[in-house]
């Protein structure tokens, strides 16, 4: 079966749609695969661009309300840009009640962003997550795949400095 | 093989692994190869030992000698001293903090002494990723004695007799579920394992999953063979990468030994297993809404009647059980429903698995008998509150559940001993907050929380919980009014009866149970303009009393933006315009002075 072209996309390599033409074919046909596929191709390419999705809709043959429906029901799916480094704050109990909120602050005030954004010069995105299964360590950080326990409001711009 | 005289259990949980545990297994593995005793020493990475304070920890077997706190730097002197000298390293040993008694046996630990393992009878004891070691320790015994020995009703029977009760939160009895589903008509069935583990705050279906995960499989082939189904999903959150890849060892393992796929060990009896990965939807967890995600679809909940026994994942008869739930299956079947009811209170059977961190020493996991006091999980087996402060309650079932304070502490972990006072069970996240935590923050936190996660098909649940939220953030922010908390009550009743799943229903009562235990704190806050615990930042001055400083110079130092002015024996004080309310200073006064 021929691929149709795909659209330009400055975040968009043809290798990459190499591959998410792979993970459409590989899911064609398998009931409610969906989720799989958008997961997949998130890993491919960081984010859901409204061609990526539009691609995913036409290879499975979906009404393209449904997957949008489906990438923004789950919060794992993001459909805006991200920054060169993911940092995720830890929002669950144990980290609350541990003392996040303090770290998010100054995380917030040093480059600029909120979570669920990204700093101006792309450098990190922020993401709060609930629990992140290490309550041992809280308050915990993930930054790309590091983790970080014990994060203390004043040491956590130190922690972040390696990551340009 | 046979020359294996130690086997080093070193735990390779998320815990102990955020901890640097595994750099600590290579740097351990060379050195023990640069001594030549690789071959008779093995190391072996266990599933969470449940001890996540003080990891990296490891247990020397048959010694039972019980390491913690390992870093790689230490790894020279311990293999000397140990492994080549025969003499274990003391200073890696667990000290009692009150007695400050050094003490080498995993056994003698306060923290394990009064557990009990059950669920978590593999635990740091085998490595997940070899069924083998499972199978010694009695694996998939269970599974070949319900399918060779016993009847579909015969398996059921057991387990009604056992009084599991599902541990997923809502407590239904495991038996009479399954009952539904066997007597639902239907050639096709579901069995799927609920391991989306969404409160936030509780960790222990990740660490039964990464340590033990046979025990899950062998739950759901049993599941499956009382209900006849020939397919199980087990339904994971995206965020255990650890959890899920032990899972796929597990299943291709079990499928290589036969006991998963067709004509399991020869009965003719057909069960396979498949994993979903959820997508990060905390409602996920709540039933119908999980099927309708495992189906492609947005995970929303739907009306019951019908009933997933009834009607289910693509509409057909399913079991849906959690984690904890299945591993105690295989422990049924094996020795009977009358010994596993043995243990535990009137109404609730067995053991509990439960998440215990927040202000607590011991932060981990701890499994005791149904009846045990939240007293003792707490003090005797969590070691207390931290720097000597002062316990102020205990949440119990996170965001669907409820505060526990002081005067209750001896009520026993039991499903209506717990809702009696206004919490429940739930999943088994246990948090421990002391003095210095503000309740009134607490509620606004859960409602954030559950305001986040509603899945927005019903009014009540998307609008109620959002007033519900800026009430509370009002509150928290100095502009609470006197008619505040009638109608955060009046709200909350609302958004109870009027919702169609567990969240909305639930939702509220983190808002009604710190009401009902810490009323005067969010009068504090709204006649007062006070937060009492000193957390609210809108309600704080940033003053230091000089009457109470001691001129100890701890602010200054700490102070981030250079807005403490402080020199030798004169009290400090703080620049309003430069300070920029990052609350530091707080927390490394001493003495209170600062508010
Ligand atoms: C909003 C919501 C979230 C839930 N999350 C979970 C969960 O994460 N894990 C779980 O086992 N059960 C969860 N449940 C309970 C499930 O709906 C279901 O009752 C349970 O998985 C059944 O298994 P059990 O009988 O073995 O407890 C949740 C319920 C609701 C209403
Ligand atoms: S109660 Fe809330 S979460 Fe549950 S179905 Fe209704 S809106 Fe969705
Ligand atoms: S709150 Fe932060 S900035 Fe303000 S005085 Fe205290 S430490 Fe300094
Ligand atoms: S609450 Fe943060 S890791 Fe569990
Ligand atoms: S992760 Fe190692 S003890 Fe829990």
């Amino acid at each position: 079966m021929s691929v149709p072209p795909h659209p330009e996309h400055p975040d968009i390599t043809p290798e990459m749609w190499e591959k998410i033409d792979a993970v459409i074919a590989r899911h064609r046909g398998v009931a409610g695969s969906v989720i799989a596929v958008l997961r997949e191709c998130q890993q491919v390419v960081g984010y859901l661009p409204v061609e990526l999705i539009d691609a995913v809709a036409s290879g499975l043959n979906l009404p393209r309300s449904d997957v949008f429906g489906v990438a923004s029901f789950y919060s794992l799916f993001s459909l805006k840009p991200k920054g060169r480094n993911l940092i995720k704050v830890c929002m669950g109990t144990a980290c609350y009640v541990k003392g996040i909120k303090e770290v998010i602050t100054r995380i917030e005030a040093r480059f600029q962003l909120a979570p669920g954004g990204t700093s101006p010069d792309r450098r990190f995105s922020l993401e709060a997550v609930r629990c992140l299964g290490a309550c041992g360590l809280a308050p915990v950080m993930v930054v790309n795949n590091d983790t970080f326990g014990d994060v203390k409001a004043d040491r956590v711009i130190e922690v972040l400095e390696p990551y340009r | 093989m046979d020359k294996v005289r130690t086997q080093l259990m070193l735990c390779g949980g998320t815990g102990c692994r955020a901890n640097r545990s595994e750099m600590f297994r290579e740097t351990l593995q060379g050195e023990l190869e640069k001594r030549g005793l690789a071959e008779e020493i093995k190391i072996i990475e266990t599933g969470c030992n449940g001890f996540c304070a003080v990891g990296p920890v490891m247990l020397v077997q048959p010694e039972g000698i019980f390491y913690q706190k390992l870093t790689p730097e230490i790894v020279p002197h311990l293999v000397e001293e140990h492994f080549l000298k025969g003499r274990p390293v003391k200073k890696l040993f667990y000290v009692e903090p009150a007695s400050k008694e050094t003490i080498p046996k995993m056994e003698s630990i306060p923290f394990f002494a009064h557990q009990m393992f059950w669920v978590m009878r593999n635990k740091g004891v085998i490595d997940p990723e070899v069924i083998d070691e499972y199978i010694a320790r009695d694996g998939y015994f269970a599974a070949a004695k319900a399918l060779r020995e016993m009847t579909p009703e015969r398996i059921i029977e057991e387990v009604k007799i056992s009084g599991l009760r599902g541990r997923g939160g809502a407590g239904f009895p495991t038996g009479i579920k399954w009952e539904f589903a066997r007597k639902s008509p239907g050639a096709v069935k579901y069995v799927l394992c609920n391991a989306d583990e969404g409160d936030p705050g509780a960790f222990m279906d990740r660490s039964v999953l990464e340590a033990d995960p046979h025990a899950v499989l062998e739950g759901m082939i049993i599941a499956a063979r009382a209900i006849d189904a020939h397919q199980g999903y087990i339904y994971v959150r995206t965020e255990y990468p650890l959890a899920i890849r032990r899972l796929e060892i597990a299943i291709r393992q079990a499928r290589e030994y036969g006991l998963l796929g067709k004509d399991i060990l020869g009965t003719g009896f057909d069960f396979d297993i498949d994993i979903y990965q959820g997508a990060g939807a905390f409602v996920c967890g709540e039933e119908t809404a999980l099927m309708r995600s495992i189906e492609g679809k947005r995970g929303m909940p739907r009306p019951r009647p019908p009933f997933p026994a009834v009607k289910g994942l693509w509409e057909k008869p399913t079991v849906l059980n959690n984690v904890e739930t299945l591993a105690n299956i295989p422990l049924i079947i094996n020795h009977g429903g009358r010994w596993f009811a043995s243990v535990g209170t009137e109404g609730s059977k067995g053991t509990k698995v439960f998440a215990l961190s927040g202000d607590v020493n011991n932060i981990g996991l701890v499994e005791v008998p149904m009846g045990t006091s939240l007293r003792r999980l707490i003090f005797d087996i969590g070691g207390g509150i931290p720097r000597k402060k002062k316990f102020k309650a205990v949440q119990l079932g996170g965001p669907s559940g409820g505060c526990v304070p002081e005067q209750y502490l001896d009520i026993p972990v039991d499903y209506e001993e717990i809702a009696k006072v206004g919490a429940i069970m739930g999943s088994g996240g246990v948090i421990v907050m002391d003095h210095e935590t503000c309740m009134v923050d607490m509620a606004r936190f859960f409602m954030d929380f559950v305001q986040d996660e509603s899945c927005g098909k019903c009014t009540p649940c998307r609008e109620g919980t959002r007033r519900l939220l800026e009430i509370l953030e009002k509150i928290c922010e100095g502009r609470g009014e006197p008619g505040d908390l009638a109608t955060l009550e009046e709200l909350s009743h609302i958004i109870k009866e009027a919702s169609l799943c567990g969240l909305g229903q639930t939702g509220p009562n983190p808002v009604l149970s710190t009401l009902r235990y810490f009323r005067s704190e969010y009068e504090a806050h709204i006649f007062e303009k006070r937060c009492p615990a000193k957390r609210c930042v809108a309600l704080l001055r940033f003053e230091i009393d000089p009457e109470v400083c001691t001129q100890c110079g701890a602010c200054f130092k700490a102070c981030p933006a250079g807005a403490i002015a402080w020199k030798k024996k004169q009290p400090a004080r703080i620049d309003k315009e430069k300070c920029i309310r990052c609350m530091t200073c707080f927390e490394k006064c001493r003495f209170d002075a600062i508010s």
